[in-house]
């Protein structure tokens, strides 16, 4: 598989590890109402969808980015990539 | 019809006329007391222990596709029970019983065959490890053994002792563990569950859940609406799909996992061999194949095919194991979808909606569980009370903290 890195261009996934779901980057508020069933859900379960899922990679063997990469978990097509930071921003920023 | 050396011998010379399909092709009937979704080893076995051992009646048993053809036909066939943690080895080793009778059980030649697994290790930690495991075994009763360097070397000697990175000190060994054929075992379920009455469905997707007053009715399938009492969804590589059509959401990751087998070699592996620290472990068919594997991908997958990357790390454990496997050839590499839970250990329980039940999370160790999984989630069918020896395979627990984490690594299922 190769992973389109927005700053360095195709990069083959082994350069990469991988994390999980990118809803990971939604971290509840621990100190909320219900925190602590906010977290068994955001740390246990999982949509683990057969099509489109957005998840977490890290370019281990590289520059040491997290992306979130969309890829379909059926083809194993990757559909695009984007900084896991400029994702985790626009989040903050729509609240 | 019963398999034996006489009836052999009568059909040999007889030109072979009197063999009879294993199982009917029946039509479902509008409604049943337990339906088992998913036709695979673990589902089979269900109706197979539900019919006979606990004596039910009304079972149907539906496959999307054909029987036995997701993961059940497509693993490496290790059966073993040298688990750590006191919530899985009692089940695993209740599971090489049922092993050990099996055939006979069902009559039908599942080719179980004992010839044991050896565990390498490397350095003195792994070694206490080892040592702490194959004594968690051994309080469990089952057989375990701690074997050195020299006893390896007359056992296996074709190993690299040697190798500069991971040379070999010694291995834990069960003697009782060994290999089975994979179809076999669903063929001989399967028989054993229509003969005692089991509809064996197949053609037959579940595409939803009929659930009223947060009770299940019935099954919605390709082939119409199907009323039921109980069902039991054990479709392990697809849960999380198939459970989502009741609304609920798991602690479940759906990952590829890859196989390998060499071209027929004459007989050179005596037993099953794990290189953990190499990602790989092998066995040796009867037909002579090279039977092989390492790690997961480790990454989310419902594609039953791998990359070219582990394929690369499975070669290079092999190589670094045991140098001569360079010479084979390798015939075919495939991939199957595993159930990866979030502490590595499988799920056995009732689910949020009553009179449906689950089955899943095996990961990649779930073809040695089949006789004890399907026992005990026939048990709970049957019974609603959980098996002896599965009491800890609740869904709930990693709510309540009760998680059972062999490796340690956390809710991260790549890792397990």
């Amino acid at each position: 598989m190769l992973i389109p890195h927005p700053l360095l261009g195709p990069r083959d996934a082994v350069e990469f590890t991988y994390l999980g779901d990118a809803s990971l980057l939604a971290r509840p508020d621990g100190l909320a109402e219900g925190a602590d069933a906010a977290f068994h859900d955001y740390v246990y379960l999982r949509d683990n969808p057969a099509g489109v899922h957005r998840e977490l990679w890290y370019h281990e063997q590289g520059d040491r980015s997290w992306l979130v990469v969309t890829r379909n978990t059926v083809t194993h097509e990757i559909l695009g990539a984007e900084l896991a930071r400029d994702v985790a921003l626009a989040m903050r920023g729509a609240k | 019809m019963r398999f034996s050396a006489l009836r052999v011998i009568k059909e040999a010379l007889t030109g072979h006329k009197g063999w009879q399909p294993l199982w009917r092709n029946p039509d479902p009937q509008p409604a049943y007391d337990f339906v088992i979704v998913g036709g695979g080893g673990h589902g089979l076995a269900t109706a197979y222990y539900l019919s006979t051992t606990f004596r039910k009646a009304r079972i149907a048993v539906l496959e999307k596709g054909w029987l036995g053809q997701g993961n059940i036909g497509r693993n490496t066939t290790i059966i073993r029970s040298n688990y750590l943690l006191p919530g899985n080895q009692p089940f695993y080793e209740f599971s090489m019983k049922l092993w050990e009778g099996l055939e006979q059980a069902f009559n039908f030649n599942a080719m179980v065959s004992q010839r044991g697994i050896v565990n390498l290790f490397h350095s003195d930690g792994q070694r206490d490890a080892y040592r702490r495991r194959g004594n968690a075994v051994l309080l469990s009763g089952a057989d375990a053994e701690l074997l050195d360097r020299d006893q390896l070397r007359a056992m296996i000697p074709f190993l690299n002792f040697d190798n500069t990175r991971f040379p070999i000190k010694g291995g834990l060994s069960q003697r009782r563990a060994g290999t089975a054929r994979h179809d076999g075992v669903a063929w001989g379920y399967a028989r054993g569950a229509d003969l005692a009455g089991v509809d064996l469905i197949q053609n037959c997707e579940v595409t939803g859940f009929r659930i009223a007053q947060g009770r299940v009715l019935g099954v919605e399938t390709s082939r119409g609406y199907i009323g039921a009492g109980k069902v039991g969804v054990a479709v392990a590589g697809m849960t999380s799909q198939v459970m989502a059509k009741a609304g609920l959401r798991l602690p479940i990751e759906s990952h590829v996992l890859q196989a390998f087998v060499s071209e027929g070699l004459k007989p050179v592996i005596p037993g099953v061999i794990t290189f953990g620290a190499g990602h790989f472990y092998i066995s040796q068919s009867d037909k002579g194949g090279l039977v092989f594997g390492g790690d997961i991908d480790g990454y989310n997958s419902y594609a039953q095919r791998g990359n070219l990357a582990v394929i690369e790390d499975v070669a290079e454990g092999g190589m670094a194991l045991m140098p001569m496997i360079g010479r084979a050839r390798l015939l075919r590499i495939w991939g199957g979808i595993m159930d990866m839970s979030m502490d590595g250990s499988p799920i056995i329980d009732r689910t949020p909606v009553e009179g449906l039940y689950l089955n899943a999370g095996w990961c990649y160790g779930g073809f040695k569980a089949t006789p004890a999984s399907g026992y005990a989630f026939a048990h709970l069918l049957a019974t609603d009370t959980p098996h002896d020896t599965a009491r800890a395979f609740r869904l709930d627990r990693f709510a309540k903290g009760h998680v059972i984490d062999e490796k340690g690594a956390g809710a991260q299922p790549n890792l397990h």
